[in-house]
């Protein structure tokens, strides 16, 4: 077996800020990797370096799609990364309504992907999009409803569905369950869980919130002013940190 | 043919300008090209582009025909009609068999076109995706990438809603299985007559500054879905003139007391048949 992504040696500076400073990662299938950090550490350039969003200065990221071919990210045209983003990979945004058309309805939401993959049967698209918005636990009665009529937590929902429902291979998370309250954060986060189990998902998740990562991941890389300080089993580095920052980070998780 | 005037009204200049940008519409069909469209002597909307185009591809020995909304009689096809004959001093006619170039507004003839002849269509907007994408940048990448999943996301929204497609005019077409395109607002009846056209087929939006064409024998096949196809609508009435049952008809309110009846839109069509 090989990494799903595997990136080398990035750089990314803003002017004087290094926003990524010789920051290597890997991903293999099947596991999440959660990316952890404070506000400004470079986590979501990070994300949006990999998922080739933005350009870094240097380095390399690799892809090995399902055919074993192997694609480099940063110099990808704008055409392979769309087939990318279209077919094997997926982008959870911390706001859904980044994401979503919001005067579409949700089977429009959910269907898009699937239409956008050349799928031109209106009944078929539409039994999709009705068991997807099942599985992530919304009433599928509401396929005709826009966005606008849901809650957070349910355009987050819509916004999973609308992401998984072409089975992409790698997903991408950038703070997933932010701006949710906390019992709507932990069913999400349950779903999620469930839904990475069952369809064998790659996933590389942003968050600052450290008991997402616990629950979710399986490996967590600590990422602080550009570089990563630690990296490892999420047991090991939440349980034992070894670096300060890493220390800091654990020792100000509230406990309720 | 009035004096003081270039002949076509255009300079020569943009004309050429002009006929720069036609062979490459008609080499990549459906593609829209920007061109300099100039000031005309009429407001926008009212056919600017159309008659810029016809304005660069007419001669001394073309016959022109103008419809607006399949009549030869109403102001709009009359003004320009008039135009041509008082700045080109070229010949006009009716008869969409006689003509060489047909500018039109909303219809594609009822006659089929032979081949030579020209279609010039006046576009209001080009841009299929408009409604949907406000950036027109963002729509030129989609065009780009053929990335056309979002026009069929209207189609699906317009199923759940009203169980049907409800484009009942300038539903957008798929132009040799490579570029979506509007089709100017003719009714979704006209759709079918656009694929494997014998005639040439040429679009200017005057305002938004594009041409795009449809070369003869091209493939134009309607957005749908495989389960709910493309259908082209008619009223269900017969001419009240002409009687004919295949023709595109109007709706035309008679009096006060809720008199109607439906007549061709093709007034050339419907006065050869009576």
């Amino acid at each position: 077996m090989s990494p799903l992504l595997q990136a080398q040696g990035l750089h990314l500076r803003f002017g004087a800020v290094r926003a990524l400073d010789d920051v290597a990662i890997e991903i293999w299938p099947g596991e999440v990797v959660a990316i952890v950090g404070e506000s400004g550490s470079g986590k979501s350039s990070l994300l949006r370096v990999l998922a080739g969003q933005a350009r870094a200065d240097a380095g390399q990221v690799l892809y090995r799609d399902a055919a074993g071919a192997e694609h480099s990210i940063l110099d990808a045209s704008d055409a392979a990364l769309r087939r990318l983003m279209r077919a094997d990979w997926g982008f959870v945004h911390q706001n859904a309504r980044d994401a979503l058309r919001m005067e579409v309805s949700a089977g429009g939401n959910v269907g898009e992907r699937l239409m956008a993959a050349g799928q031109r049967h209106y009944g078929d698209i539409r039994a999709q999009a009705a068991r997807w918005l099942e599985r992530v636990e919304m009433d599928p009665a509401r396929i005709d409803e826009t966005p606008r009529n849901f809650s957070g937590g349910m355009q987050q929902r819509l916004q999973i569905a609308r992401t998984l429902v072409t089975n992409p291979r790698l997903v991408f998370m950038d703070e997933p369950t932010g701006g949710l309250d906390v019992s709507v954060q932990a069913r999400l986060l349950d779903l999620i869980r469930g839904l990475v189990a069952d369809l064998d998902l790659a996933v590389l998740l942003v968050t600052h919130d450290i008991a997402a990562a616990r629950l979710l991941a399986h490996r967590i890389v600590v990422m602080r002013a550009g570089r990563v300080v630690e990296h490892g089993l999420t047991d090991r580095v939440l349980d034992d940190p070894q670096h300060p920052y890493t220390q800091l980070l654990v020792s100000s998780v509230l406990a309720a | 043919m009035i004096a003081g005037y270039n002949f076509g009204y255009l300079d020569e200049a943009t004309k050429r300008m002009i006929r720069r940008a036609l062979p490459k519409a008609v080499a990549i069909p459906g593609h829209q090209i920007p061109f300099g469209a100039r000031e005309m002597p009429l407001p926008y909307g009212w056919g600017t582009g159309g008659i810029q185009v016809t304005a660069s591809i007419l001669g001394p020995d073309d016959v022109l025909k103008v419809i607006d909304q399949g009549a030869d009689d109403t102001t709009n096809a009359v003004s320009i009609r008039r135009f041509f004959h008082r700045v080109a001093g070229v010949a006009t006619t009716e008869r969409t068999a006689e003509a060489t170039i047909i500018q039109t507004r909303h219809r594609i003839p009822e006659t089929p076109l032979r081949a030579g002849q020209i279609l010039v269509y006046q576009v209001p907007m080009p841009e299929p995706l408009f409604k949907l994408e406000p950036r027109v940048a963002e729509t030129t990448r989609l065009h780009a990438l053929a990335d056309y999943g979002l026009m069929q996301v209207k189609l699906y929204e317009d199923i759940a809603a009203q169980g049907e497609v409800a484009t009942s005019y300038n539903h957008p077409v798929m132009v040799n299985h490579r570029y979506l395109m509007s089709p100017s607002p003719i009714p979704a009846f006209d759709n079918p007559k656009m694929h494997r056209n014998a005639g040439l087929q040429l679009f200017g939006a005057g305002r938004e500054k594009r041409i795009y064409a449809v070369p003869p024998w091209t493939d134009v096949r309607s957005l749908d879905f495989e389960d709910h196809p493309f259908r082209p609508v008619r009223a269900p009435h017969a001419c009240a003139l002409c009687g004919s049952e295949e023709s595109y008809l109007d709706e035309v309110i008679t009096d006060d007391a809720g008199g109607r009846m439906h007549v061709c839109s093709d007034t050339h069509y419907c006065g050869g048949r009576q």
